[in-house]
């Protein structure tokens, strides 16, 4: 057998490393900063890019797709290169891969910045865009199947059966929950509606957890935790069984981001059973991974590289407890919309997400530069730093979800609510203070990392191809001369497998148009499709990212129907392109706002909502009292809906406008009554339409005629 | 309500295609060793060549480590 000479691949690696550490910083500042608004607003410094708003989802998109996207491809193309005994498939494509994934970076922060976005929470990005990713991801597939095809090694190591799901997983979810309709370069209406839409985003949203910060990494896990302990796994049977459980598994868990919500109970119900029995190969990888250290304990003690890895595989089982435990109705009736939910998604990403990126560039770095790490007692003094930072960050949220959430539910002997939705929220400004005290010793300990790693690499001298040897495979004869009859009975599986596949993916692209662009019949009569006007203020509310503070989902709990109004009906938002449910409470629900204050209050509100209220963490909004609204995108905004099945009448997007300009009008004689005097094609006055709109369809209905439901 | 079907032809496409990659993964053999995956990524490639290992030596490399 001739053996092979060839070489790996280190220079993209380095380069995704590189991307990885940078990124991360760029991603946790941008935390920090919106972590410090809930105390002292006036550090967004009045700029709309850096409102709450807009900048959480810069924060979120920086350290999913930036920070562990780059460590996912860091990992992977360390690793499956390793693994396949080749180099990867494709340099060219390596580079486009990398350079691609940073412009959509690059592009996000831009976009994001200025208000472009779709208000779909982890899907925020716009149709230009996804079609970008779409396009870097399938270089990413052929790239990463290229080099499984030519590997020189037959079997296929757990790590790269993580890997391959992550791959057509991902791939479906984002196509899917991307199906959106451009009305202008930059902007476009979800296909989906109401309902429908929150079922796809969450379907989505679970499973880019699932599959883009669990999966991949899970893979990273089983080659750079073995290879760093130099242990074997601990049962390598046990990989197998729990990655095939938990592709199966997870994808059904999206629902428990809707319970209590308008979706249906059958729906609800299926994502909380999933949820739970997700338990079970979630902590087969955690068992797995803290076994393979047993009789390594030792090494545990030295080398921050495994103290980084044990605490990560930690807290991704707290955080895979915690998660079913929350997808349980009951606790869920506490937890949702509170500080609880973002302990624990930072347990994951603070924890698993970014502990195991830390680990991974620590044992990368000295291999890559062939030399020592700069400073084991700088790292070790990192994961310290790192690991308190996670608490300092969780245990005030956890407080505060609690303390929120009682204090939401409670009532006086009378019957009334005892608190004012701003008393709960001032009550738990100093646990604000301490997450964010929190987040800020979690970044100490990533500069140190910098540091440390710079100087790693600057003492060493780096490897840009590493030579490696290996025999080619040989091909598969063992089926030679077999009985016939085995031969048959392989193939037809195979082939029924692969005919269904054909056949329903004929069926998706029959099936799809008929489902998107459904002519939804209103289950509620009296639910009308948005006023011009109203349709402007709406995107002014996604544009500014209200949802990220406000939910618009009163829940059937006694406390809500008692705070907010009657409780939300799936039929009220078939208009909904896209929904804006929420999924926080730093602000009150707006779901029935409509008519509970005079457009005057509005007014004033966003211009400086402590004026109304005092005390308010919310941000000023006077940029929409000054900018004009743009009338030259009204008639397209109508086309978009009525394409998408919202029944305006025909031609109306050419009296939109007209229709636009005198509900502004009557707005701005409102607010003439109240001493305020402002033109009426400002901003503000769209979305003092659209909130005086939300809630109010169905109580009308009580008074014309009894409820129609279907 | 509707877009539930086509979230299950999704999911069902998708999980079709994984059941299929695990009957061929079973079929070509990919499952029929467990025990040497483990112990085989632990080992560089860097030239020169190493014989093949023992068992024997392949416990001494672990146990020393």
């Amino acid at each position: 057998m001739q053996i092979e000479k060839f070489h790996y691949d280190n220079k993209i690696v380095k380069y995704f490393a590189f991307a990885t550490a940078a990124w991360g910083i760029v991603g946790m500042l941008a935390g920090l900063w919106v972590a410090i608004q809930f105390y002292y607003p006036a550090i967004s410094l009045n700029y709309p890019g850096t409102t709450f708003g807009r900048l959480r989802p810069i924060h979120t998109n920086a350290v999913i797709f930036a920070f562990v996207g780059n460590s996912m491809f860091m990992g992977i193309y360390y690793s499956l290169q390793r693994l396949c005994k080749s180099r990867m498939f494709n340099d060219k494509l390596s580079w486009v891969h990398f350079w691609g994934w940073q412009s959509i970076i690059v592009l996000a922060a831009l976009t994001l910045f200025f208000g472009y976005t779709t208000g779909k929470e982890y899907s925020e990005l716009e149709w230009p865009i996804d079609i970008l990713i779409t396009l870097i991801w399938v270089v990413f597939g052929i790239n990463m199947f290229g080099t499984i095809f030519k590997r020189r090694e037959s079997h296929l190591y757990v790590a790269i059966w993580f890997y391959i799901a992550t791959w057509i997983t991902v791939a479906m979810l984002h196509i899917v929950n991307s199906f959106e309709l451009p009305f202008s370069f930059l902007k476009s209406y979800s296909w989906y509606a109401g309902v429908q839409d929150a079922l796809v985003q969450w379907w989505y949203g679970h499973n880019a957890v699932a599959f883009f910060l669990t999966t991949p990494i899970l893979g990273l896990m089983y080659y750079f935790l073995p290879k760093a302990a130099n242990r074997p796994v601990y049962s390598y049977r046990l990989s197998i069984i729990h990655f095939w459980a938990l592709i199966f598994i997870y994808i059904w868990a999206g629902p428990h981001h809707l319970l209590y919500t308008a979706l249906p109970d059958w729906a609800q119900s299926l994502g909380v059973v999933f949820s739970i029995m997700l338990i079970a190969p979630s902590w087969g990888g955690m068992l797995n991974g803290l076994f393979t250290l047993r009789g390594a304990w030792d090494k545990v003690r030295e080398d921050p590289v495994l103290k980084f890895f044990v605490v990560a595989i930690t807290c991704y089982g707290m955080a895979t407890f915690e998660g079913p435990l929350l997808s349980l109705k009951s606790v869920n009736a506490i937890a949702h919309y509170t500080d609880w939910i973002v302990g624990h998604v930072h347990i994951g990403g603070m924890g698993w997400n970014g502990f195991m990126a830390f680990g991974i560039l620590y044992w990368l770095f000295p291999r890559m530069w062939n030399t020592t790490l700069y400073s084991k007692k700088l790292a070790t003094n990192h994961f310290w730093l790192g690991t308190i930072g996670i608490v300092i960050y969780a245990v005030p949220l956890y407080w505060a979800g609690f303390a929120q959430a009682g204090m939401w539910k409670q009532f006086t002997e009378e019957g009334q609510l005892k608190f004012q939705f701003l008393e709960t929220v001032t009550s738990i400004i100093p646990l604000y203070i301490t997450r964010s005290i929190g987040g800020t010793i979690y970044i100490i300990g990533a500069l140190m990392m910098v540091y440390n790693l710079y100087k790693t690499a600057k003492q060493g001298t780096f490897i840009p191809n590493e030579a490696a040897e290996a025999a080619p495979l040989v091909k598969n004869t063992s089926h030679a001369g077999e009985y016939w009859h085995r031969w048959i009975e392989r193939k037809p599986a195979t082939l029924l497998v692969l005919s269904l596949i054909v056949v329903v993916i004929g069926g998706v692209l029959e099936l799809v148009p008929t489902f998107l662009i459904k002519s939804n019949v209103p289950t509620i009569a009296s639910v009308k499709p948005y006023t011009p006007l109203e349709l402007q203020g709406r995107d002014i509310y996604v544009r500014e990212g209200c949802y990220t503070c406000h939910s618009q989902m009163i829940r059937p709990f006694r406390d809500e129907v008692a705070r907010y109004g009657e409780y939300s009906k799936a039929g009220e938002f078939v208009y909904d392109h896209p929904f804006q449910w929420g999924s926080k409470r730093t602000g009150p629900d707006l779901a029935r706002i409509g008519g509970k204050y005079p457009d005057s209050w509005h007014y004033n509100h966003m211009m400086e909502p402590s004026l109304m209220s005092p005390g308010s963490i919310m941000p000023r909004y006077g940029w929409l009292l000054d900018d004009n609204i743009d009338t030259a995108l009204t008639a397209a905004k109508i086309r978009a809906m009525q394409t998408l099945g919202v029944p305006y009448p025909a031609g109306y997007d050419k009296i939109a406008n007209k229709e636009l300009m005198s509900q502004a009008n009557s707005i701005r004689i409102n607010l003439k009554i109240d001493k305020i005097q402002t033109p009426a094609n400002k901003e503000i006055i769209a979305l003092i339409a659209y909130l005086q709109r939300l809630g109010k369809d169905i109580k009308a209905e009580k008074k014309t005629e009894p409820a129609v439901s279907q | 309500m509707s877009v539930i079907i086509l979230l299950l032809i999704a999911s069902i496409t998708v999980a079709s295609l994984f059941l299929g990659f695990y009957i061929w993964s079973v079929k070509s053999g990919q499952y029929d060793d467990e025990q040497s995956p483990p112990f085989r990524i632990l080992f560089e490639d860097s030239p020169p060549v190493k014989p093949n290992h023992t068992s024997a030596e392949i416990n001494k490399k672990i146990n020393a480590s």
